[in-house]
């Protein structure tokens, strides 16, 4: 019995230091996730099956909805009126200055089907897959702001790092100011922090930050996180600065999943023959 | 001569393995409800509950290598190492055959904290595991996942126990 667990403690370990530092087990996982995904179905069912029921009877609040929904529609239809001109004007004066154009970004919409115990990293899963045409490195929003990126994909679901896990990182600019800098995930929910900030640099509580677009995956523009606490000790060199996420997987069932943008720069033939993992790494925009 | 302080206890009926198996696809199952905020930081780890129920149970039947298995389905659907879940429960699982002649002699409900010891080495295992990959401590209400495993361990046990009731009680003197 006891070479037995001890057989069995050893291949936990193996499989851990391959999972984690090498990430081969991208098969096995797949295999195994057709085991799992029929059980998180089943297992959504009993919420599925709520939320359908009390969407059947009709209550007070939902008339309340629609009159607020029918003026916000009004409002929206405005504003969009005021995007479409604008958006020709842009696309108009890009093509004067012969700039690329940008892309307009489709979006998939997903449902989270599973948020894991697992307290060490924070990760949701998204009922749509390689099915689907999801693939690796496409970013998530909610209807605030950023929540995460997929990570990896099953045929069936795929697994969202949220902006919140310890390894992942958005860059970011300050909305006021156009300052750039990396947003880091602390691992604790509701929590994230720009790292190396100069102790005089121009911040405040209260800053929007939101996407710079400078790495070629994040669309531009994104809220991401506003400033909670900024620590300033004049004995260290780099500030404390603690964010707060502006969107986040608790509020809402139903995420976008917005298409992977065309890199900026084609990245020349020779660097991906040398180093095909740091570039992929550099793509995936995990540390 | 009459046994008189020889505890009464019920020999069990086999536990068939198509219910062993079901046993542990509902808490694979319950494990995998989808929850957010407090009830996700108190709900318990029912597949560790039921692998130990049988460990302890049916040691001839279930083993490491069944709690190894269950536990690398965890790790898929929590979307942790894979590894993680499955060193916790083969431990688990290890401790509980060691003490399986030695639980087996209490009640239930005097079962419930050494249930709780072990279910906490798990967790132990866990919290190692998530620390040498590089995270924060979580806090302190992490183990209350054991502390209400261990409360449930009379309920759940009790439950798989009912289909192996010997059938009637006509011969008994």
């Amino acid at each position: 019995m006891l070479t037995r667990l001890i057989f069995f403690v050893v291949l936990s370990l193996v499989l851990m230091a391959i999972d984690t530092r090498f990430k081969y087990l991208a098969e096995i996982r797949q295999a195994f996730s057709t085991v799992i995904y029929p059980l998180q179905k089943l297992a959504n069912v009993p919420s599925t099956v709520y939320e359908r029921v009390s969407e059947f009877f009709p209550s007070h609040s939902l008339v309340e909805e629609n009159d607020h929904l029918k003026q916000q529609h009004l409002a929206d239809s405005g504003q969009l009126q005021r995007l479409m001109a604008l958006e020709a004007e842009n696309a108009q004066l890009r093509k004067l200055l012969q700039a690329a154009q940008r892309i307009e970004g489709q979006a998939a919409m997903a449902e989270i089907l599973h948020i894991p115990r697992d307290p060490f990293n924070r990760k949701v899963m998204l009922d749509k897959g390689s099915q689907s045409g999801i693939q690796s490195g496409q970013v998530v929003v909610d209807d605030a702001g950023v929540v995460g990126q997929i990570t990896r994909i099953y045929p069936w679901m795929s697994e969202v790092t949220l902006i919140t896990d310890k390894d992942h990182s958005v860059p970011v600019q300050v909305v006021r100011n156009g300052l750039r800098s990396v947003v880091s995930g602390t691992g604790k929910e509701g929590a994230l922090e720009l790292r190396y900030v100069a102790v005089n640099t121009d911040i405040q509580e209260g800053d929007l930050l939101a996407t710079s677009g400078i790495d070629g995956v994040y669309p531009p523009g994104l809220p991401v996180a506003v400033v909670a606490k900024i620590e300033r000790n004049s004995t260290y060199v780099f500030a404390r600065v603690t964010c707060a996420p502006v969107a986040g997987a608790g509020h809402n069932r139903q995420l976008l999943i917005l298409s992977l943008l065309t890199p900026v720069v084609e990245v020349p033939a020779e660097v991906l023959e040398i180093k095909p993992e740091k570039k992929k790494r550099e793509k995936s925009g995990i540390r | 001569m009459a046994f008189v302080n020889y505890p009464r206890q019920e020999i069990p009926l086999p536990a068939k393995g198509s219910f062993i198996a079901l046993s542990l696809f509902m808490a694979l199952l319950l494990n995998l409800v989808p929850l957010k905020g407090i009830g996700l930081s108190l709900w318990p780890d029912f597949l560790a509950l039921v692998v130990l129920y049988w460990c302890i149970n049916q040691p001839q039947r279930a083993g490491i290598s069944m709690a190894f298995g269950m536990g690398l389905l965890m790790d898929i659907g929590e979307a942790s190492a894979l590894g993680q879940h499955a060193l916790a429960y083969s431990i688990m699982a290890f401790a509980a055959l060691m003490f399986q002649r030695r639980l087996s002699v209490f009640g239930l409900l005097n079962q419930a904290p050494q249930i709780g010891l072990i279910l906490l080495t798990g967790q132990l295992v866990i919290l190692l595991a998530g620390l040498l990959t590089g995270s924060h401590f979580p806090g302190w209400n992490f183990f209350l996942i054991s502390v209400i495993g261990m409360l449930l361990w009379p309920v759940v046990s009790s439950l798989l126990r009912l289909p192996q009731r010997p059938r009637s009680d006509s011969d008994a003197g």
